[in-house]
C-alpha cells in the first residue's frame, strides 16, 4: 500500500501524459473538423467527395487498427513515426471524422432562411458565416463536441499498446510491481472521471450561456 | 420625392427565363421599375411570383434573359453573350447591399437583438462606425414604432414587430429597391395592419418597392402598378384601376374571386 502511495507521482506523470495527448488532439482535429465540415457544407463537389469518403471510412474503422496501422504499417513504406507522433496523428484523424459531421449538422440545422437573410443585407461568404452562420450553429456544435472531447480522453487509453506510459499504463506498471489492482484500478478510474465530468459540468454550462433561444 | 422620374428604370426586367429542373416557373418575363414606383405583383401559388422576386436579387439563379438594377446586370458579369459567366458572391454581395429584400418568415437573426439586426449590415457591409450604425438602426426602428423594442431579441417581439424589425433591417441599407415577398402572410390577422402602414408609408416617402402579395386593399391603395402572373408570365399589367376592373379577363377574375373567398 505504501508503495501505491509512493507510486503517486509517477502516476501523475501518465495523467501528464493522457492529458497532453488529449489537448493535442483535441486542438488538431478542431481546427481540421471545422475547415472540412464548413468544406462539406459549402464546398463544390470536388471538395465534397473527398470529405465524405474520408469521414465515412474513418468511422468504419476501430481506432485501434488505426493507430496499429499508422505505427506498425507505415514503416514499410518508409514513413517512420514515433509513437507519440503515430498516436496524436491518428486519434485526432480519427476524431476530425465525427467532428466533420458535427459541424455538418449543426450548420445545417439552421434554417436556410439564415443565409438568404445574410445575403440579402450584402454580406459576404466569410462574414455570413462568422456572424449569422457561426453563433447560431455553436450552440448545436457544443454538445456533441464535448462527447467528442471525452471520447478523446477515454480513447487515449490506446496510445498505452504502442508503449506510451500514459496514465493506464502507468496504472498497470504500478501494479506490475505491487500486486494491488483495485485501488490503483479504482484510481484510475476515479482520475478519468474527474476530468471528464468535469467537461460535461463545463459543456452544460456552456449551453446555458447561448441557451439565446427558448425552444 | 414621390415623382416618377422618366429617365432609366431602376430595375430592367427582360426574357426572364427559370426552370427548377424540368419545371419551367419563369417563361419570358418583361418588367420595367421606376424610381419611386410600387409595383404590386400578383398571381396564384406556382404562378413564379416569388420566384421572379428572388431573381432580382440573385437568391436564385436564372437561366436566360436580362434583369439590370440600376443599370448593372445581376446574374452576369457580361450582357446576352452566348456564353455568360456568373458573377462572384463578392460582386453579389455588392449588388445585393443595394437591393432590399423583406421575407414571409421574418428571418430575424435569433441571436442578436432588434438593434444589432439592423446595425449589421451598417457595420459589416457598408462600413460605418458603431456610433453611425447604432444611430441609423435606432433612428428606423422608431420610424417602424420599435423605438421600445431596440434591445428586444426576436423571440420576445410578436411576429408584426419581428416584421417591422426586418423592414427596418431592409431600409437601413438605403437600398436602391425594396422586394417585399408575401411579408404579412405568416401573420395573425390583428397584425397586419401595423405591417402594412409601415409599408404605406415608405411608398409614399418614394422607396422604389416590388411587392408579392394577397391582401388586394394595399394592391389597391398603395401600389402605382398591378401585375398579374400566371403560368410563368405576366398576363397583365396596368395601374390599379385598369386592373381590378378587368372583369373579362378569365383567369384575373378567376384568381380575384379565389381570393376574395379567402379573406371572407
Amino acid at each position: 500500500m505504501l508503495y501505491a502511495i509512493r507510486s503517486l507521482p509517477f502516476l501523475w506523470q501518465g495523467l501528464f501524459v493522457t492529458l497532453e495527448v488529449s489537448a493535442l488532439v483535441v486542438f488538431f482535429s478542431l481546427i481540421a473538423g471545422v475547415i472540412l465540415g464548413v468544406g462539406i457544407v459549402y464546398g463544390p463537389w470536388w471538395l465534397y467527395w473527398p470529405i465524405r469518403i474520408y469521414s465515412d471510412f474513418l468511422r468504419g474503422i476501430p481506432l485501434l487498427v488505426l493507430i496499429f496501422f499508422l505505427y506498425y504499417a507505415l514503416p514499410f513504406v518508409s514513413i517512420n513515426l514515433t509513437n507519440i507522433a503515430a498516436v496524436v496523428l491518428a486519434l485526432a484523424a480519427f476524431e476530425t471524422a465525427h467532428i466533420i459531421e458535427v459541424v455538418r449538422g449543426a450548420i445545417q440545422s439552421i434554417p436556410r432562411g439564415q443565409n438568404e437573410a445574410a445575403k440579402t443585407i450584402g454580406l459576404t461568404f466569410g462574414k455570413r458565416l462568422l456572424y449569422v452562420i457561426a453563433p447560431q450553429a455553436v450552440r448545436r456544435f457544443l454538445p456533441p463536441w464535448i462527447n467528442a472531447v471525452v471520447d478523446t480522453v477515454k480513447g487515449s487509453a490506446l496510445v498505452s499498446l504502442v508503449g506510451i506510459v500514459d496514465l493506464t499504463l502507468a496504472i498497470q506498471q504500478v501494479i506490475g510491481r505491487t500486486y494491488i489492482p483495485m485501488p490503483l484500478y479504482i484510481l484510475g478510474a476515479v482520475m478519468y472521471f474527474v476530468i471528464n465530468y468535469s467537461l460535461s459540468s463545463a459543456s452544460r454550462a456552456l449551453e446555458a450561456r447561448f441557451a439565446y433561444i427558448r425552444e | 420625392m414621390t415623382e416618377i422620374s422618366s429617365t432609366s428604370p431602376v430595375v430592367r426586367i427582360r426574357g426572364l427565363r427559370k426552370s427548377f429542373g424540368t419545371n419551367l416557373v419563369l417563361d419570358g418575363i418583361d418588367l420595367d421599375v421606376r424610381k419611386g414606383e410600387v409595383v404590386v405583383v400578383i398571381g396564384p401559388s406556382g404562378s413564379g411570383k416569388t420566384t421572379l422576386l428572388r431573381c432580382i436579387n440573385l437568391l436564385e439563379t436564372y437561366d436566360e434573359g436580362s434583369i439590370q438594377v440600376d443599370g448593372v446586370e445581376v446574374g452576369f458579369r457580361d450582357g446576352a453573350g452566348a456564353v455568360r459567366h456568373r458573377r462572384s458572391d463578392r460582386e453579389l454581395s455588392r449588388i445585393r447591399a443595394d437591393i432590399g429584400m423583406v421575407f414571409q418568415l421574418f428571418n430575424l437573426f435569433p441571436h442578436l437583438t432588434a438593434r444589432e439586426n439592423v446595425m449589421l449590415g451598417l457595420r459589416k457591409v457598408r462600413g460605418l462606425s458603431a456610433a453611425e450604425a447604432k444611430r441609423t438602426a435606432e433612428q428606423w426602428l422608431v420610424r417602424v414604432g420599435l423605438g421600445d423594442k431596440l434591445d428586444s431579441l426576436p423571440n420576445q417581439l410578436s411576429g408584426g414587430q419581428q416584421q417591422r424589425v426586418g423592414i427596418a433591417r431592409a431600409v437601413a441599407m438605403d437600398p436602391k429597391v425594396l422586394l417585399l415577398d408575401e411579408i404579412t402572410s405568416a401573420l395573425d390577422p390583428e397584425l397586419v395592419g401595423e405591417v402594412l402602414t409601415v409599408v404605406q408609408e415608405l411608398a409614399h416617402d418614394g422607396m422604389t418597392m416590388i411587392v408579392v402579395t394577397h391582401e388586394m386593399t394595399f394592391a389597391r391603395d398603395a401600389s402605382t402598378r398591378i401585375v398579374f402572373m400566371d403560368g410563368g408570365r405576366i398576363q397583365v399589367e396596368g395601374s390599379p384601376r385598369q386592373v381590378l376592373s378587368m372583369i373579362n379577363h378569365e383567369r384575373l377574375k378567376a384568381f380575384l374571386a379565389r381570393i376574395e373567398l379567402k379573406q371572407h
